[in-house]
């Protein structure tokens, strides 16, 4: 019974009733002769249809926004809701019955209703940015009411305490991430511009045709399986046969193991990147390089890759970004403890570890403990952002260069 | 300097011609390194998690029988199931026990322990098992009936090698002596060790039960978030995609879209997390560890890929079939709905199955939505299935590690061999369909 009701029901009971009618009406209004009428009768269904559908749907849009936004729930009666959707549908259902005659130009008509769908459908991606940014924006906004700002950017304690009197302060967190994004970048640069160098370039077809997609399938690999084989295999291996032996730690977890690993994770994406980079330089400039009689590594370094630089940085900077929001790798790999030191083989702490670590389980969302998820979610999300924006700009005027 | 080779042979190498090709055969040399070396770190993660994992398929089981006696599991005597209920678990623990000792007894093993020592030897989960059993045949009662058992996982630990008689000594939860009375039960062939279904479809279990933990809830929790992904992000996708290829002006809200979406593909996925956790679930108040909330988060972050890969696919639609159904006489939304969107079609589902792989095997997102909890109840079959709580592959491996049961480890490595086949399969239709109804123009 609630379901024939609801709103939802009802709607889409309009359209389809809409759809018949507006049919009907042309085809009674074309006396029986389909080819007098402005369009194909279906039009005029469809039409109707979506003139039900879509007015609808944006009055459920506006009195959810709404609801949300208002301060009371009260506010809001629940009847007013079933008008807010039925209202426009009935409006769009007369509407668009009585429009249905023999020279209205139902198909332009709802074509119109579809390209407004798929305007909307694009704005999504507008509305997720501005849901993003304002959804941390509001909360830390809250966190720089009840803590200083200056100690959440400048300290360099980490001791959060639910019973209150925390040091929040970002920069130990920010090292761990800075430090173990570092090292991965330092494993997965310089493999993967040698093997997109080489699979380009030296490999033969066979070579190719087996490394190629072997390093591909490194990236389709999730990242929780990176993060376990941190945690079970590279962690335990690198602190019994290197950590333990020289005597640096005695920590499984630690800023090496997470970095290791996520250096692999990064190796597919960087090589990738730059293989579409080298491929896009010119094979005449090789030519010349190598009529010249430079053989092919000096052609390489001399004249392929400072021409793919730009766009090699643009890489490096987008695996950096990458590296920077990693979480699942270093929740499992490089431990807990937020801390400010040079020794990789100690367990350090990054700042997506504790935006997981804050927001899960029982959560309060006044105290400063939980709200500090928020401020560092949105310093994680600037400073990719800002070497997104950046690689994307490196990248464009690169390729622009050799089109 | 000067170059003494200079007027030498054609034939003879000079110094300088033999450094510049040392310098090239070392610089080949480290390219086929790094080849080596990522090809090298995909063979270790694999042989990683398969040496780990395989060994999460297997259960060790103990068959005994168990006698079912009416004076202590249905006094009424009328067999209604209902009655009989009144009996917890906890009814049934002796039975199990009485059970297990007599099956030592006929099998002529001898040992030493107590009867409670003995029970370690089952799983926490067997009386469960057993009740249920009954429950569903109240006929058994006053029977004996023979019942295949978990072993409890220690148990099934020793015969896997992660428990030995050293660390077994050291361990509260056994003993070597209850290790030997397995092994005798394993050599008269009551304890064996063989493939385990329940890991697949199975809830998850507590923190003392690793051998009955399966992945039931969790995969079907993905199930309900791939559809919601599926429902929202094809649609939506490929909408947005028709009209930024096909209809969009050339101005600033155009631009805005695009630069907004190439920003979204790259946003960190916890950031959208982050959002889910804000609107979702703070602002629009839906349930924590829903299905619905998961997939929506998901969503949002596959969009992106769709699109990109959408418009590829459009883009890659030669213009003169444009051209030919509007000269004769389409109208532009008929010529994209009739002609251009159908050749684009497998395109467009190849890149749809790679963002839904992608989706299926994100964990950080989730975490912050909920969906770490313990679930055991498996979410409802059906539209209310959505908003009751369930875990998800990913996660319900974050949260096996997150156990100090070794058992639990390797239930890990197990559920992502799951993952990474069901990655696998959903990857090779992608290439299947890309291979079958690609066209080139």
């Amino acid at each position: 019974m609630t379901l024939i009701t609801s709103p939802l029901a009802l709607t889409l009971l309009l359209a389809v009733a809409a759809y018949w009618l507006a049919k009907r009406r042309a085809i009674s209004a074309a006396k029986g002769d389909v080819r007098s009428l402005a369009a194909l009768p279906t039009a005029y269904g469809t039409n109707a249809a979506l003139s039900v559908v879509i007015p609808a749907f944006v009055g459920f849009i506006l009195i959810s926004l709404y609801s949300g936004l208002a301060p009371r729930a009260e506010d809001v009666a629940p009847l007013s809701k079933t008008w807010f959707i039925l209202v426009p549908a009935v409006l769009g259902f007369v509407g668009a019955i009585a429009l249905s005659t023999k020279d209205f130009r139902a198909r332009t008509a709802s074509e119109r209703w579809i390209l407004a769908l798929l305007m909307g459908a694009s704005g999504v991606a507008i509305l997720t940015t501005i849901g993003i940014v304002f959804s941390m924006l509001f909360e830390t906004f809250n966190f720089f009411s009840q803590y200083s700002w200056t100690d959440f950017f400048f300290s360099t304690k980490w001791s959060p305490n639910f019973r209150g009197d925390s040091d929040l302060g970002i920069l130990p967190l920010l090292w761990g991430t800075l430090y173990i994004s570092f090292i991965a970048l330092l494993v997965a640069v310089p493999i993967g511009l040698f093997s997109a160098v080489y699979l380009s370039e030296y490999a033969g077809p066979r070579m190719r045709a087996f490394a190629k997609p072997a390093i591909e399938v490194l990236a389709g690999i999730p990242t929780i399986v990176y993060g376990l084989f941190a945690l079970v295999t590279v962690g335990p291996l690198l602190r019994d046969y290197f950590a333990q032996p020289i005597g640096l730690g005695d920590s499984a977890s630690s800023v090496l193991t997470a970095g290791l690993v996520m250096g692999v994770m990064l190796i597919p994406f960087v090589s990738s990147l730059s293989d579409d980079i080298i491929n896009a330089v010119p094979q005449a400039m090789r030519d010349g390089s190598l009529g010249l009689g430079a053989t092919k590594s000096e052609t390489i370094r001399q004249v392929v890759v400072p021409a793919a630089l730009p766009g090699i940085v643009g890489a490096i900077l987008l695996a950096a970004s990458r590296a920077i929001g990693e979480t699942m790798i270093v929740v499992l790999g490089a431990g807990a403890a937020a801390r400010l030191s040079l020794n990789p083989l100690e367990a350090m702490t990054t700042v997506t570890v504790k935006i997981v670590s804050q927001l899960t389980g029982d959560t309060d969302f006044s105290a400063p403990e939980t709200l500090v998820a928020f401020a560092l979610g949105l310093t994680l999300f600037v400073l990719t952002l800002g070497l997104n924006v950046l690689a994307l700009i490196i990248v464009r005027r690169y390729r622009e260069q050799y089109e | 300097m000067s170059y003494q080779s200079r007027h030498g042979s054609l034939l003879t190498e000079d110094a300088r011609t033999r450094k510049r090709n040392r310098a090239e055969s070392r610089f080949k040399a480290y390219g086929l390194t790094a080849v080596i070396a990522s090809v090298l770190a995909l063979f270790m993660l694999l042989a990683s998690i398969l040496s780990n994992g395989l060994g999460a398929f297997q259960q060790t089981f103990v068959t005994i029988n168990i006698a079912l006696p009416e004076d202590k599991l249905d006094k009424s005597g009328v067999r209604d199931p209902e009655v009989m209920a009144k009996v917890s678990t906890f009814g049934y623990t002796p039975l199990i026990r009485d059970g297990l000792v007599q099956t030592l007894a006929n099998a002529g093993i001898e040992t030493d322990q107590s009867a409670k020592a003995l029970l370690g030897l089952i799983s926490k989960e067997a009386p469960a098992a057993l009740r249920y059993r009954v429950l569903a045949n109240p006929d058994l009662v006053g029977q004996t009936v023979s019942m295949e058992l978990l072993a409890n996982g220690r148990i099934d630990g020793f015969f896997k090698g992660r428990v030995t008689m050293e660390s077994a000594a050291l361990d509260k939860n056994t003993s070597p002596e209850i290790l030997q009375v397995a092994q005798q039960l394993a050599d008269d062939g009551l304890m064996t060790t063989r493939f385990n279904w329940g890991f697949l479809t199975k809830p998850d279990a507590s923190d003392q039960r690793p051998e009955s933990a399966g992945l039931g809830v969790a995969i079907l929790g993905s199930l309900y978030m791939m559809i919601v992904v599926l429902a929202l992000a094809l649609p939506l996708g490929v909408a947005a995609s028709i009209y930024l290829e096909e209809f969009a002006p050339n101005n600033w809200i155009t631009d805005l879209i695009e630069v907004n979406i190439s920003n979204l593909a790259a946003v960190p996925s916890i950031v959208y997390g982050i959002l889910g956790l804000a609107i979702f679930i703070n602002f629009a108040g839906l349930p924590q560890s829903a299905p619905l909330v998961g997939g929506l988060v998901l969503t949002l972050m596959t969009l992106p890929t769709i699109i990109i890969s959408t418009r590829a696919a459009l883009k890659s639609v030669p213009p003169s079939i444009r051209d030919a159904a509007l000269g004769v006489g389409a109208s532009k939304m008929q010529s994209v709905f009739h002609h251009v969107l159908p050749l684009a079609a497998p395109g467009i589902l190849t890149g749809t199955i790679i963002g839904l792989a992608q989706a299926l095997g994100e964990t950080a997102p989730l975490l912050l939505i909920g969906m770490v909890a313990f679930v055991k109840e498996y979410p409802e079959i059906g539209i209310e299935g959505f908003t009751d709580p369930a875990t998800a592959l990913p996660v319900q491996i974050f949260n096996w590690t997150q156990r100090a049961d070794p058992a639990f480890v390797e239930r890990a490595f197990g559920a992502i061999i799951t993952l990474l086949v069901f990655l696998l399969f959903m990857n090779l239709l992608a290439i299947f369909l890309r291979r079958k109804f690609e066209r080139r123009w």
